[in-house]
């Protein structure tokens, strides 16, 4: 091997002047990073165009002479035509439907995340992991057709005719449930899994059973974590529009019973941007004063899940 | 010795920190590195003698809260003074890591990539074929140099990014325990291969192995790290055969003898 | 004193066995959880399939059999041609022939035409796949009870004449041609916007980004988009896309006049921003993927930021950001809600020819036809979403062969 190098010495060092390490300039370089940057940037923007852009519109509404800050918030009838904008007709649909959904989704989400973290085989994962995100790409207009016209009937059939419409909350709120499990057992999921072996093993070695380590170490320990997918969850409940739209009814009520239709917020803005909607009226800036909400809470409830998942990973970083 | 003071060596450093954010990781280090020799630079593992290395490159640069403080001079040059580029820094001080990493592309691609960003004008295939012969990779791959780079063993990978550093011609090569990865025959090959390459080049090594440095280098740096502020500095600086013979520092002696770390 | 005590012998053995046997029933309780899962899963397939096939009972005025020998569904372009002429009067002929020649029709169209101005088959109900299947006895007694002229027949409301055939306001010559051409010009434009803005933005974050106030802001942006309702960005849409930047999203500024802001060009942005946080996490996780010491061994050998980037940390992440890419173009296929307010028409029966068309998609035609009440428009609904999840399964099935395809070794 000596040899070979000896016969074919490898290359020599080029020439060297000090002034060769001077800095070049390099404009292709930062031309790059900018641009880069500025395409990052473009997503601040997307941001700051939608607080403008519904902020905008909704301060219009709010300065019509029609509509007043306490009337929009105090009261519970929303019916434009007559000048009535009471927000809570629409809330009170969005908050019952999102509420079943979480009594549907928590517990099946948690249960099969503990199932899957926990239980399951290497195999067994490998077949219902992909089942749960078969459920999580399905689009929601689907979800729609199934609410109305297989989960709607089964109820109906159950609870009977009489009791339940054709429209309403609960049949909507149920299907969301099932749209929203995937996410809260996957990011569930994530949580358990964070929770470091050791925790796991000292319980062990204290005489637990697996099913006591997980229980009463194990998913404690990633309760911040499983809090943050509850609340990702309710803020996908909060903004879900297809499934509700189809199935629980087009008319703005204020009720919490399940059993009777009502609008949610999203799918009133669904419904009246639809139509034969002219710009700048009452009507239409109407609308992003409700987006406008619809966002806010959104943006809250997704901050306060962030933050409560950075602050997981530090306490196990 | 014609030629004026700061010619004679191929890299110094004067009074060199070197800090990640408030942290003091190397402390003071005044070295005058030897043309065309082979320089260890030997201690315990965390007293950075890797960032120290790393220090002469510029790759210390990626690390962001990193800083440094004195000089490194190349021909009378300080390598961190303001209008230096780190990228023509890394260009004349090759690098070869501790895990062989090629790219992900051919042998022959792996080889000709850095000579072509760097502007290389001249025979390409002539190139390739020149650098792997002075790693002593040509005969074992010049029938596959299309072939991935992954394909080869660790040794061979190793020798190949030796081969990829010298095609563009560095001045200095540092070797930052390039055969901890690898198994005793490939050591043996990259030290005999080392041997080969400072006829043309300085090489720094960074080594953990005593006897790797006892075997192969001229000059040893022994490392140690401060007591109380946990930075590493330069103990003692002599030639390879003082070092493990006649240490003038008590720590160097436990070391080398095995009596610590 | 007291005295600590614990089960001992028979009594530990019992105690033991107790807790394991809470643990077993907790686990059935976990299993079922999925189990449940997989049950909706089921329910919702079976419910589209029971959906899109099945008896229906129809009526004609005209009989088929009295206009042609062969079943008029083998019928040649000519042979239409030629029955149409013959057996509408001059007046409604010569109308249709204004509308679009009738020589330059394709066999389709003609079909439709003799199916609803001569034959006029009207459907009087239809029934699922299930009960034409185990309960035939009833629904032939039925139909024969309720409509004594009815015929009736089993279909399949998923045909090749279904993918091909343009809207109608009759099911039974309704078809999604319309809305296939539609969803795919919509994807196309929101993945040209949301690729390149998206692979820039992750490759700063991931690559240039140092960690100071505006990139982190930058990046919790990006996650809060993330969790944006989908019907905001629909509103984002209309404000911008559809009112404000008009001139261009309707065509005025390249001399198309036809159409307001409502078009293709309006709804595949919208759609583009909507996708583009989905494709920046991805991306980001992709560059995340490929390692340090292959950006460390372009850097030693004298390469620039931009030459690594470009030629190490983009080729390496290349398969992870195509299938984050494809997994966006399946979440803007299904998506809904934007469209609604963005203004996607619910009836259009001509193909869109440009971005600046007006135009119906997929999941539009879905929610209008599921929200209606007759039986026939939840039948196409049916068929329409089988559609619609084989689109899906198909694009995600690329997803994972091409994971699986270029799967790094590092």
């Amino acid at each position: 091997m000596t040899e070979q190098t000896n016969h074919h010495p490898s290359p020599p060092p080029a020439s060297f002047r000090p002034s060769d390490l001077k800095r070049k300039l390099r404009i292709g370089e930062g031309a790059i990073e900018t641009l880069l940057f500025i395409l990052g940037f473009l997503t601040i923007f997307v941001t700051v165009s939608i607080v403008i852009v519904l902020g905008d519109q909704a301060l219009l509404f709010f300065n019509d002479p029609q509509v007043s800050f306490r009337e929009f918030f105090m009261t519970t009838q929303w019916q434009p035509a007559i000048g009535q904008f009471g927000i809570w007709a629409l809330v009170s649909a969005t908050l019952t439907t999102s509420l079943i959904a979480m009594a549907v989704s928590l517990p099946l989400g948690l249960s099969a995340a503990i199932y899957l973290s926990q239980y399951a085989s290497p195999r067994a994962r490998s077949v219902l992991k992909p089942i749960l995100e078969i459920l999580a790409g399905i689009p929601t207009v689907v979800y729609g057709f199934f609410a109305l016209l297989f989960v709607t009937p089964l109820l109906r059939d159950l609870l009977g005719a009489d009791k339940l419409g054709v429209y309403n909350m609960l049949s909507a709120g149920i299907v969301m449930g099932i749209m929203i499990l995937p996410l809260i057992s996957s990011m569930s999921e994530d949580a358990l899994s964070a929770v470091p072996n050791s925790l796991r093993e000292a319980a062990y070695a204290m005489g637990a059973t697996p099913f006591e380590a997980s229980i009463q170490v194990i998913l404690p320990a990633a309760l911040s974590g499983i809090g943050a997918a509850i609340i990702v969850g309710i803020s996908r409940a909060v903004g879900e529009t297809m499934i509700v739209a189809v199935a629980s009814g087009a008319t703005s009520k204020f009720t919490f019973n399940p059993l009777e239709a009502a609008e949610t917020m999203t799918a009133h803005i669904a419904r009246i941007s639809g139509g034969d909607l002219s710009y700048n009226t009452i009507d239409y800036n109407s609308l992003f004063a409700i987006a406008l909400m619809l966002f806010l809470v959104t943006l809250v409830l997704n901050l306060i899940s962030q933050w409560i998942v950075s602050k997981f990973r530090e306490q196990y970083e | 010795m014609t030629q004026p003071e700061t010619m004679q060596y191929a890299i110094e450093t004067n009074d060199l920190s070197i800090f990640y954010g408030k942290f003091e990781a190397v402390r003071d280090v005044n070295l005058k590195i030897e043309k065309q020799k082979i320089t260890a630079i030997i201690g315990p593992s965390g007293c950075g003698k890797s960032t120290l290395l790393r220090a002469f490159n510029r790759m210390n640069d990626f690390v962001p809260t990193s800083r440094v403080e004195g000089e490194i001079l190349m021909h009378g040059t300080n390598l961190y003074s303001k209008q230096i580029d780190p990228v023509e820094v890394r260009r004349r001080i090759g690098m070869v890591f501790q895990k062989p990493n090629p790219f992900p592309k051919s042998i022959y691609e792996n080889i000709a990539w850095g000579a072509r960003i760097n502007g290389f004008k001249g025979d390409m295939d002539e190139l390739v074929e020149q650098s792997l012969r002075g790693a002593a990779l040509w005969d074992e791959v010049k029938d596959k140099l299309k072939q991935s780079a992954y394909a080869l063993s660790g040794g061979q990978q190793q020798r190949l990014c030796i081969a990829r550093t010298i095609a563009i011609q560095p001045e200095i090569i540092l070797m930052d325990e390039p055969a901890s990865a690898l198994d005793p025959i490939s050591t043996l090959r990259i030290e005999e291969l080392m041997q080969e390459l400072k006829k043309n080049y300085t090489i720094l090594i960074v080594t953990h192995n005593m006897q790797q440095a006892a075997r192969v280098s001229d000059y040893t740096a022994m490392m140690m790290l401060y007591e109380e502020t946990r930075s590493g500095t330069v103990i003692e600086y002599d030639e390879t055969k003082t070092i493990f013979t006649r240490p003038k520092d008590k720590r160097t002696e436990d070391y080398v003898t095995g009596r610590f770390g | 004193m007291t005295k600590f005590t614990y089960p001992q012998e028979q009594d530990l053995q019992r105690f033991v066995n107790a807790r394991y046997r809470t643990a077993w029933i907790w686990q059935i309780v976990f299993l079922s959880a999925l189990l449940l899962a997989i049950l909706s899963l089921s329910a919702l397939s079976l419910d589209v399939v029971d959906g899109a096939f099945g008896y229906v009972a129809y009526e004609f005025k005209k009989d088929p059999l009295t206009i042609s020998q062969t079943p008029i569904d083998d019928l040649q372009k000519e042979e239409l041609l030629t029955i149409l002429q013959t057996s509408l009067s001059k007046g409604a002929y010569g109308k249709l022939d204004k509308e679009k020649p009738m020589e330059t029709r394709t066999a389709e169209d003609l079909y439709s035409l003799v199916l609803e101005r001569i034959i006029q088959v009207k459907t009087l109900e239809t029934f699922p796949l299930y009960d034409s299947l185990f309960r035939k006895a009833e629904i032939e007694a039925y139909v024969q009870e309720t409509y004594p002229d009815a015929r009736l027949e089993f279909r399949s409301w998923l045909t090749p004449r279904f993918l091909t055939s343009p809207m109608s306001s009759r099911a039974e010559f309704a078809g999604v041609r319309t809305a296939l051409f539609g969803s795919m010009w919509l994807v196309t434009i929101a993945i040209a916007f949301a690729l390149p803005v998206g692979v820039g933005a992750a490759i700063y974050l991931q690559e240039y980004a140092r960690k100071n106030f505006i990139n982190t802001i930058i990046q919790m942006n990006i996650n809060n988009l993330a969790g944006v309702p989908s019907i905001v960005y629909g509103m984002l849409g209309l404000a911008i896309f559809v009112r404000a930047m008009e001139a261009f999203t309707s065509g005025a500024m390249f001399g198309i006049t036809d159409t307001n802001g409502r078009t293709i060009m309006s709804a595949g942005l919208t759609m583009g921003i909507l996708v583009l946080p989905l494709v920046i996490i991805n991306a980001q996780e992709a560059i995340k993927a490929v390692p340090d010491s292959i950006r460390q061994a372009a850097y030693g050998v004298g390469a620039t930021k931009w030459q690594t980037v470009w030629s190490h940390v983009l080729p390496n992440a290349l398969p992870g950001i195509l299938t984050g890419s494809i997994l966006a173009m399946s979440r803007a296929v299904g998506e809904t809600a934007p469209l609604i307010i963005v203004g996607a028409s619910t009836f259009i029966s001509i193909d869109p020819n440009g971005p600046f068309s007006k135009f119906t998609a997929l999941p539009i035609q879905i929610y209008q036809w599921t929200a209606r009440p007759q039986g026939e428009f939840h039948a196409i609904a049916a068929a329409a979403i089988i559609v619609l999840l084989s689109l899906l399964l198909t694009l995600n099935a690329t997803a994972i062969l091409l994971r699986n395809r270029f799967q790094q070794r590092f």
